[in-house]
């Protein structure tokens, strides 16, 4: 049943979100290929987020359809849409405070352990097995983002870079192929930022990912992501290469109106 | 065949304290030990759902009833000839006797979980304040029932439940509770409990199933409030309705909030210095829940996360096993 290995890897026909009289999203089409980075960026209030929480299934689209690797998913619990191989990150740190990192990683797991309740209970032997796999699954996350100090270290004790990464390794240990990162460098410093969009390359190449970014920074995005669509008032305006949305004259004007004059030349 | 050592050194120890127990103690004494297991058993099962997965359930008490009067029903009716019967066949009395109360009180264990079942489902669209006071509507709704349906009983109690309980099977539910907390909190369907709490939305996108956890705790928790509850009436031989009430609920959750939610060994704890209390302050008489309800305050100010926090005692010569976390630590 899996799709040609040219088809798409994930679709949005025609996607429609309304809450009541506003429409967060409008008539949205996007398309990504298996292996691409691809930037989805957009003014405060534009629908990103939205067009997240409708591919990972927290909204049912009002109209339009979503399918993954061939199979339509809207209307789907989002807990089906992570076991499928869509995971995410959130714009607000949303880690499980009180667990330790190696823990809030482990649990992304869960969705592809197969020891059941009983197991547990009893503690069988598959249980052990499981357990022992979700463990290195989780130890191999926490230092792939550079995180293996921090395993036994609560969550929410993480200095702030750091929390973010968490959310990344977690996000990876539900083993997806389509990434959605939510805003990954917000508030981090150029360094950080930097050392983030390397890793986030990284990932994609060595893992085989798909991702989807949303970011604000747009020297982030221009860097690393091979296409662009830019969203505004839930409509996409404009969807191309780094230097075609640099240069689209209604991207300048809904967004990034001061930023193009002093952009450096590339 | 080494995995089979442990649950046998249990059952041993269990059957030795039971012989030694009542010779070595007064009867009052043995029957604080019994109710403190039972508070315990309560706790701990409690915990499953207010401590683990931060739902507030405040109808613990009706869970327990559940279990009471469905296994002292079973046992009035059916149980008792059992009994009799395995008796003329000339088993030991213990077997005679055990047998028919293990079924009883897995009957009222499974009785409460199926209302644990029914209550979870409004779970899922209801959280905080508006699930407790659904929970607290289901207890309300079971006391009201056993008051007025006059089979159970009613307004005048139900006696000559056989008194089938002894120091070992409340000891075994205490175990039994305890295995399946821990066990649980070390597993990967315990950190789906504690993803819940923490942040259901972000729980949720990676993967769990929460609709499904948060049932699940709820069934767990109010399966062994129900065998509680069972060894309740089986060790007094009566019940009634005032034994259930809202203030028996609100006693459970002083005992899990004391103990530090989240806290296995916390609930423990509290449960034992919670039963305790009251009777350690018999000699003031009238004072008595004046100073019990001051030295809750004085606690809860002191140690607001509870007397353990979310921590758990350990023993000192286990190390901290690698599935670790425990989610917990």
């Amino acid at each position: 049943m899996t799709a040609p290995a040219d088809a798409p890897l994930l679709q949005l026909d025609d996607v429609t979100m309304q809450f009541g009289g506003l429409k967060a999203v409008s008539g949205l089409s996007l398309t990504l290929g298996r292996g691409e980075l691809v930037g989805l960026i957009g003014p405060n209030g534009a629908g990103k987020t939205t067009v997240f929480n409708l591919i990972t299934g927290v909204y049912a689209p009002s109209a339009g359809r979503i399918v993954f690797e061939g199979k339509p998913i809207n209307g789907k619990k989002p807990h089906a849409i992570a076991r499928g191989g869509i995971t995410r990150t959130f714009q607000n740190i949303r880690l499980f405070s009180s667990l330790s990192c190696r823990d809030n990683v482990a649990i992304a797991g869960h969705a592809h352990s197969r020891a059941g309740l009983t197991d547990a209970l009893l503690r069988t032997r598959r249980f052990a097995e499981d357990e022992r796999e979700l463990q290195s699954l989780s130890s191999a996350m926490l230092e792939r983002l550079g995180l293996t100090r921090f395993a036994d270290t609560r969550a929410t004790e993480l200095p702030y870079g750091q929390q973010r990464r968490l959310e990344i390794a977690r996000a990876l240990a539900g083993r997806p192929r389509l990434l959605l990162l939510d805003e990954p460098a917000a508030g981090l410093n150029p360094q950080e930022s930097e050392d983030l969009m390397r890793i986030i390359q990284e990932l994609r190449t060595q893992l085989e990912l798909t991702i989807l970014l949303i970011e604000h920074d747009m020297r982030v995005v221009m860097g690393i992501c091979g296409r662009i669509a830019v969203l505004d008032y839930g409509v996409k305006i404009a969807e191309g290469s780094p230097e075609r949305i640099r240069r689209d004259p209604r991207v300048i004007e809904a967004y990034l109106g001061e930023e193009v004059p002093t952009a450096p030349p590339s | 065949m080494r995995r089979a050592l442990g649950p046998i050194a249990v059952l041993l120890l269990l059957a030795g304290l039971d012989v030694a127990l009542p010779r070595l103690i007064n009867p009052y004494l043995f029957q604080i030990v019994v109710l403190c297991g039972i508070n315990v058993i309560l706790a701990v099962s409690l915990n499953l759902v207010n401590g683990f997965t931060g739902q507030f359930s405040i109808g613990h008490a009706g869970f327990m009833a559940v279990g009471a009067y469905g296994s002292a029903m079973f046992s009035l009716h059916v149980g008792q000839k059992w009994a009799d019967a395995l008796a003329a066949a000339h088993l030991p009395g213990a077997i005679a006797t055990g047998l028919p109360l293990l079924a009883a009180l897995l009957l009222g264990g499974l009785l409460a979980a199926a209302a644990g079942w029914l209550v979870g489902l409004p779970s899922l669209r209801l959280r905080g304040d508006y699930l407790a006071i659904v929970t607290l509507g289901f207890g309300e709704i079971i006391r009201v029932i056993i008051t007025n349906v006059n089979a159970v009983g009613a307004a005048r109690g139900l006696p000559g439940i056989p008194g089938w309980v002894d120091f070992f099977w409340v000891g075994l539910g205490v175990v039994a509770v305890i295995v399946v907390a821990v066990n649980l909190a070390h597993s990967t369907h315990g950190r789906a409990l504690f993803a819940i709490r923490d942040d259901e939305v972000a729980a949720e996108a990676l993967g769990v199933d929460t609709t499904r956890y948060k049932v699940l705790a709820f069934v767990y928790g109010a399966f062994f409030a129900g065998v509680a509850g069972g060894l309740f009436a089986h060790y007094l031989s009566y019940l009634n309705p005032n034994s259930f009430t809202f203030l028996k609920s609100i006693e459970v959750i002083a005992m899990v909030v004391l103990g530090g939610l989240g806290s296995i060994s916390g609930s423990v704890l509290a449960a034992i210095i919670l039963t305790l209390l009251p009777e350690v302050l018999r000699p003031v008489k009238d004072y008595r829940m004046v100073l019990y309800s001051l030295m809750l305050i004085v606690l809860m100010i002191t140690r607001p996360g509870g007397l353990l926090g979310n921590r758990e005692l350990r023993l000192p010569w286990r190390k901290r096993q690698t599935a670790s976390g425990t989610g917990l630590a």
